[in-house]
């Protein structure tokens, strides 16, 4: 073994793994480094991290099958999240409590992610090529349609209605009482300063595995072909359109979950704006995994939700600490548009 | 060019070239796939690929200086053309604006006088007439006001060959120097035999005005035809460095290969040809373009070997992409007694018709995935093979999937590190193999081959033939091959069609006399 073989093997591990994620996988840990003296605690500071992975995984788990089918990454997110925020609120008006009031909010959200996801697979099988742009602003007028509806839709549990009025959802509902923690306390490990969401993190793991293994069926092999060459796809007998729609109703639904397990964890519904600006985490979050706009897998959105959170909760607290000012906000907004950027500056090279 | 060599991360393609050429001369340049010319010539041009891969060894040395091209640009002021393999053109702009693009003849207005050269307006006539004039040079008919995404693919080549040979006639300024050197890429690998003859002469014109011309081809004959001297390379060096008069083309192949090739007709040993009509086309109308197909009838006989030849641009591929639904097409189309609906690509590949596409990258592979992908997709979605079920639900069988790929690659003998390799990194001739590897995964009682020769050398040539040849002897399996090379139909078909202008023009047994064949693909032509 002498230098330049070596060399040549680091410099190949480097390769393969990625430098910017192997940058950010070593500020992580120089973070954690330092965080004793800036008077971080490193268990809650892991806890943190996990908490949030549970929170957001499920959502970045939505960018897969787009990726896969060719349909860029999913900024049309929103959409998806608008379907988990009517289902999550026609639980609460149902009145169910619990870990089946969880249940029931997935339920009532399914017609919704399937409807939606179907209009907004359609347009897109009509502006190929350009789907990411289109996404964008669906997504956005989504919201704004929304805004409107949330203020007209029959509701009446006075739980979630203005009180003055007595119509119209308010802007943040609480989901005490209902599926607040369910997840996040089934099987809960805690020790101290240290907590492990466990149920929230089984829950994304078998969400995960139910995609893994989707992704190996008859159809899921047609849906990657799809994305690497369509007329390839087209000549082998396989409904190209088809294959898009039904990778934009999964995102959609994917969507949908990921917002309900995202209140689960976080305490609160947030309508009106709540899901502007949920894509663009997510979207970041598989990049910095290591997924590109047309490859994109399992251990991209696990690594890249880890290393993103975690830069997430750590920044701010270690550089409060050290430096006595709340940047917080700056550097989220530097990391994850930063991330978006860089990916797409290097849309073919992706890791597998 | 001397003492060249190159690796590619620790893989020597290239090792110590060493040639000299004259103004003037034409040098034909032949070797396998993969055997290191197109990258000798990416060295000579200066592409940025050389330097990003980490440079080359040795010199390139023009009128005796040495020069170190830092990109094309400096080849091109030095008086280097270069067509190149694949399509440099823009799809959208007309034959005149592709032949003239960055160095279209300006014209002063008012505004360029104050805002400066960058809103000179371009001059329309002046391009038009420069256009022409390199078509003319090349002598072929060619529309310069059509749009390139329009034009077959033969006149695609014409076009870049325009705009090398329209360089001549740049305004020369003290730094740049006229074109004296012509690199010739397989230039003649998507022509037919009428346009490729027309090209020739063309090079013979170019190299009286002496011009050099490096010209690369599979077409050994043309380059005996054409080249003053022929060089042959083979995994990176060079075999032979011959004048013309000391080669034949057996000669030549056996040097390329390092064995012996024998292009007579293969014999077939056990033949299934029955009387029994098994596929038939009435009346086939296709809409793709540049090679229309107007009204296409023929019938073809269970266990046939039957081949559609014919000039470029003719029809004769749009016939197999009509059938199997690529593009739009109307007709009667009947299989195996049964009727197929046209316009559904699913439709023909359930009722086992299988196509290997002339368009290897475009339509044929995945170039992204794996071979073991591109073999077996086809077949697990179509006949729901490579599939294993686990409860309700049917996986792919990796385990499956990774041995009948491996027997292909055996069987066809590919040239692979390991199945799991892309598609995009083989060479030509191996991504060929891996298309028919995948049409023959689809188990077809009926097979389109369309163009299965294209831009693939000798060796890896006969090998699809002999594949093809020996598929059809064991399996029975009903065989229509697509070719613009007579003499490859001839070589291996029972019987061949020649369609012209969209027509079949007639179907003769294939042991007539190639004359006979010339006649249906050229006679016509003159009456028209």
């Amino acid at each position: 073994m002498d230098a330049t073989v070596l060399k040549e093997k680091s410099l190949h591990a480097v390769k393969s793994f990625g430098l910017p994620r192997l940058i950010i996988t070593l500020f992580l840990l120089l973070l954690f480094i330092i965080a004793p003296f800036a008077n971080v605690n490193i268990a809650s500071g892991i806890s943190d991290m996990l908490t949030r992975f549970g929170m957001n995984a499920v959502l970045v788990l939505a960018m897969v099958p787009m990726v896969h089918s060719g349909c860029g990454l999913n900024f049309g997110l929103p959409l998806g999240i608008i379907s988990g925020l009517l289902g999550a609120t026609l639980t609460l008006e149902f009145g169910y409590t619990g870990f089946s009031s969880l249940m029931m909010a997935i339920l009532f959200a399914t017609p919704f992610a399937i409807i939606l996801g179907a209009g907004y697979g359609a347009l897109l099988n009509r502006v190929k090529g350009g789907e990411m742009m289109i996404a964008t602003y669906v997504g956005f007028s989504s919201v704004a349609f929304m805004c409107i509806m949330w203020l007209l839709l029959p509701y009446d549990n006075p739980s979630m209605v203005w009180g003055y009025a007595g119509t119209g959802l308010r802007t943040t509902i609480s989901v005490e009482g209902a599926y607040l923690g369910v997840l996040d306390n089934f099987l809960r490990i805690q020790i101290g300063h240290f907590a492990v969401p466990t149920g929230t993190i089984l829950f994304f793991a078998f969400l995960a595995l139910l995609m893994w293994l989707f992704l190996r069926t008859k159809t899921g092999t047609a849906m990657t072909a799809v994305g690497s060459n369509p007329i390839f796809a087209t000549a082998s007998g396989v409904s190209v359109d088809r294959m898009r729609t039904l990778s934009v109703i999964l995102s959609t639904w994917l969507g949908a979950v990921g917002i309900i397990i995202y209140e689960q964890s976080f305490g609160f519904i947030q309508l009106y704006m709540g899901p502007f600006n949920m894509a663009m985490p997510a979207v970041s979050a598989i990049l910095l995994g290591g997924a590109s706009v047309n490859k994109a897998s399992i251990a991209n959105v696990v690594i890249g939700t880890l290393l993103f959170q975690g830069i997430l909760t750590m920044t701010p607290s270690v550089m409060n600490g050290l430096i006595q000012m709340d940047v917080s906000e700056v550097i989220r907004i530097i990391v994850s548009n930063g991330m978006i950027l860089y990916a797409l500056t290097r849309k073919q090279e992706a890791t597998r | 060019m001397k003492g060249i060599s190159k690796e590619f991360s620790g893989n020597k393609v290239l090792n110590d070239i060493n040639f000299k050429l004259y103004p003037g001369e034409i040098l034909g340049l032949v070797g396998e796939n993969g055997a290191g010319k197109s990258t000798l010539m990416k060295i000579l041009f200066g592409m940025d690929e050389i330097r990003d891969t980490g440079g080359y060894g040795g010199d390139v040395l023009i009128d005796g200086k040495k020069v170190n091209f830092a990109s094309s640009e400096d080849a091109i002021k030095e008086g280097i053309g270069m067509v190149h393999q694949e399509f440099s053109l823009i799809p959208d702009f007309t034959v005149a604006e592709n032949i003239l693009l960055n160095r279209e003849p300006e014209k002063y207005s008012v505004v360029s006088e104050i805002f400066g050269k960058r809103l000179n307006t371009l001059d329309a006539k002046e391009m038009q007439r420069r256009a022409l004039k390199a078509i003319e040079r090349l002598g072929v008919e060619l529309d310069a006001n059509k749009k390139i995404s329009t034009l077959p693919v033969g006149y695609k080549q014409f076009t870049e060959i325009a705009r090398e040979l329209s360089k001549e006639d740049d305004e020369r300024t003290a730094d740049t120097k006229g074109i004296r050197l012509l690199v010739l890429d397989e230039p003649t690998a998507v022509l037919s035999e009428h346009e490729a003859l027309a090209l020739l002469k063309a090079m013979k014109m170019l190299s009286e005005a002496g011009i050099a011309i490096i010209f690369i081809s599979h077409r050994l004959q043309e380059i005996i035809d054409v080249c003053d001297s022929i060089m042959v390379m083979r995994d990176g060096l060079i075999i032979k460095h011959v004048d013309k008069s000391e080669a034949d083309v057996q000669k030549i192949a056996s040097w390329m290969v390092g064995r012996s090739v024998k292009q007579d007709r293969i014999e077939r040993h056990v033949s299934h040809v029955s009387d029994d009509v098994v596929f038939k086309v009435s009346h086939l109308r296709v809409d793709m373009p540049g090679e229309m197909v107007k009204d296409v009838s023929f019938e073809v006989k269970k266990g046939e070997i039957f081949g559609l030849g014919g000039l470029a641009g003719q029809g004769k591929i749009g016939i197999p992409n009509g059938v199997m639904g690529l593009y739009l097409a109307k007709g009667d189309v009947e299989f195996d007694g049964k009727s197929i609906k046209l316009n559904n690509p699913s439709e023909p590949l359930n009722s086992k018709i299988a196509f290997v596409s002339e368009d290897r990258r475009g339509v044929g592979l995945l170039l992204d995935e794996s071979l073991e992908w591109n073999v077996s997709f086809g077949a697990m979605q179509v006949n729901n093979s490579f599939l294993k079920k686990i409860g309700p639900v049917k996986f792919r069988d990796n385990d499956a999937i990774r041995k009948v790929t491996e027997d292909y690659v055996e069987l066809l003998q590919i040239r692979c590190t390991s199945t799991k390799q892309k598609a995009r990194q083989l060479s030509g001739g191996n991504q060929q193999k891996i298309c028919l590897a995948k049409a023959f995964a689809l188990n077809p009682k009926l097979l389109f081959v369309s163009e299965p020769t294209r831009g693939i050398d000798v060796g890896a040539k006969a090998l699809v033939l002999d594949a093809l040849r020996k598929y059809n002897e064991e399996n029975g399996t009903t065989i229509i091959m697509i070719s613009s090379e007579l003499e490859e139909l001839r070589s291996i078909c029972d019987r061949i069609a020649i369609v012209h202008d969209g027509k079949i023009a007639g179907t003769l047994d294939a042991t007539r006399p190639s004359e006979d064949f010339g006649i249906l693909m050229l006679g016509e032509m003159k009456e028209a």
